[in-house]
């Protein structure tokens, strides 16, 4: 079992988490103007990077907020947590809009 | 009657080990149950034999070596039971067209209704499957304790049993067994099958792919195949496309040798749960995969607790047994539940991939519609409806929950 870091309560066995997929995938700015395409990217495609991944965390038996966390995929060690914006000194995965 | 758990005699010879050639006509990539079935009738229904399988591990260790090998075809949607069907006819006939045993068993799969929504939906599916040719039938807790004897249709647990479907023809097969059946067999049509070679990296010459580079030297190629689950999106990147899939930890385990008391197979996705009784006598249990994404070929332990707990209610005397192993593979999980196969972005590239919780059973007929796919440059009827395109065009085949969702 994953031990996570909720920003807000601190180290909490993985049970009490909810996972929500790639972090940081903005809703369209103009849906109307999307093409088929586009829509396909930021409904369907997301990252799948063996390494580094910035994801999306609730805490659902705790204090119920979303969160981010960085956890590399291969070890699932999680090396931060925090709420809000990536923070723009690491590298962030791509965005699932083309 | 002669014990089922006596093992025939292995051949002596199973496969060659050659270096990498300078050129294929055609590069397998993934050197599992798909890539295999896939070489296997390209040289076998196609003629086209300059084939390799690259492996980056060692052959079937991937899925193929880790999945809990269950074989049915009951699928709610069109395209679905089409290539699923498909699939298990041709296992019906596998081992007689490898000469090999694999252990075929078609002792049937029960999945179990524990609601009222379990119960409309399965009587749907059967009528569904009635409707493509896969025998179902709908039977009731008085039914499936006479199939199945050692499970549990008291009223006193969490989620009693309210009823089941049942296929008949369903079964399980040896999963290694079928991936050396077929490894033999492609090796004597002149596939070259090659291991601890990883791909990192294509050639192409515009928008065609020309060739690939491996760690064991460069490798041109006249057509190349992607077979590789988990690790798919990883390969695409490098070709510069993506695929619309997640890749996931899917656990399963397996219990010490018991006397065979568990004659068929049974699956339940409300307590979320699938078991059956591998021919040596180990219980052989899995469920649903990890939340998270992960390449790690292992998950969360509380993931084993959940499906144990299910398990010992559905079959109380298995609370006594002792867990042997765990193990996971890495799944490759659409949107939809269903897999994609077919052409790329890229000319002269194929993709199997997506197949997520349920590749093992559909190893003989992906492998058959895929060599028609790369042999013809164009998708075979069972695999035109999985194209990568249906995400943009929305015809997706929604399997998720419409099946059994385990699959």
């Amino acid at each position: 079992m994953l031990m996570i870091d909720c920003p807000h309560c601190g180290v909490r066995p993985e049970g009490e988490f909810t996972y929500g997929g790639q972090a940081h995938v903005p809703y369209p700015e103009d849906p109307h103007t999307l093409t088929d395409e586009e829509w396909a990217q930021y409904l369907f495609y997301r990252d799948n990077p063996k390494g580094a991944f910035r994801e999306r965390w609730v805490h659902s038996a705790g204090c119920r907020k979303w969160f981010n966390a960085v956890r590399d995929t291969r070890t699932y060690d999680i090396t931060s947590t925090y709420v809000g914006a990536a923070p723009s000194d690491t590298n962030t995965t791509q965005g699932a809009q083309s | 009657m002669s014990d089922q758990r006596a093992l025939p005699p292995h051949p002596s010879f199973l496969w060659r080990n050659p270096d990498p050639r300078d050129s294929y006509d055609v590069v397998i990539v993934g050197g599992g149950g798909h890539g295999l079935a896939t070489a296997y009738y390209l040289a076998k229904v196609h003629g086209i034999t300059n084939v390799a399988v690259l492996e980056r591990g060692w052959l079937a260790g991937g899925n193929m070596a880790r999945n809990t090998t269950i074989i049915r075809s009951n699928y709610l949607w069109d395209e679905s039971a089409a290539i699923y069907e498909q699939s298990l006819k041709l296992w019906e006939g596998l081992e007689e067209e490898l000469g090999y045993d694999i252990f075929f068993s078609q002792r049937g799969v029960l999945n179990l209704a524990h609601t009222l929504q379990d119960m409309r939906d399965s009587v749907r599916r059967v009528e569904a499957n009635r409707l493509n040719g896969v025998d179902a039938e709908f039977v009731t807790p008085e039914q499936v304790k006479e199939i199945c004897p050692i499970i549990n249709i008291g009223q006193d647990i969490r989620y009693p049993v309210m009823g089941a479907t049942y296929q008949p023809r369903a079964g399980i097969a040896k999963h290694d067994w079928v991936a050396w059946g077929y490894a033999r067999r492609a090796s004597e049509l002149g596939v070259d099958l090659i291991q601890n070679c990883e791909v990192t990296g294509f050639d192409m010459d515009g928008d065609r792919v020309v060739g690939v580079r491996t760690t064991r030297g460069d490798i041109k190629a006249g057509r190349v195949a992607l077979a590789a689950a988990g690790h798919t999106s990883t390969l695409t990147e490098l070709a510069g496309f993506r695929v619309p899939i997640q890749s996931h930890p899917l656990q399963a385990l397996v219990s010490e040798l018991h006397e065979i008391i568990h004659p068929t197979v049974v699956m339940s996705n409300h307590v979320h749960v699938y078991v059956s009784q591998a021919h040596k006598g180990e219980l052989v249990m899995g469920a649903g995969v990890d939340s998270y994404n992960g390449y790690g070929q292992r998950g969360s332990f509380h993931v084993i607790e959940h499906q144990m707990s299910a398990a010992v209610e559905l079959f109380p005397a298995f609370a006594r047994a002792h867990l042997l192993r765990t193990w996971g593979g890495i799944v490759d999980v659409t949107l939809d539940a269903s897999p994609i196969m077919g052409l790329t972005p890229v000319d002269g590239m194929y993709v199997d991939c997506g197949w997520g919780t349920g590749g093992f059973k559909a190893v003989p007929g992906a492998g058959y519609a895929f060599a028609h796919t790369i042999a013809h440059n164009e998708p075979h009827e069972l695999n035109r409806p999985y194209s990568l395109e249906r995400f943009v065009t929305g015809e997706l085949i929604d399997e998720h929950g419409a099946a059994a969702v385990a699959h």
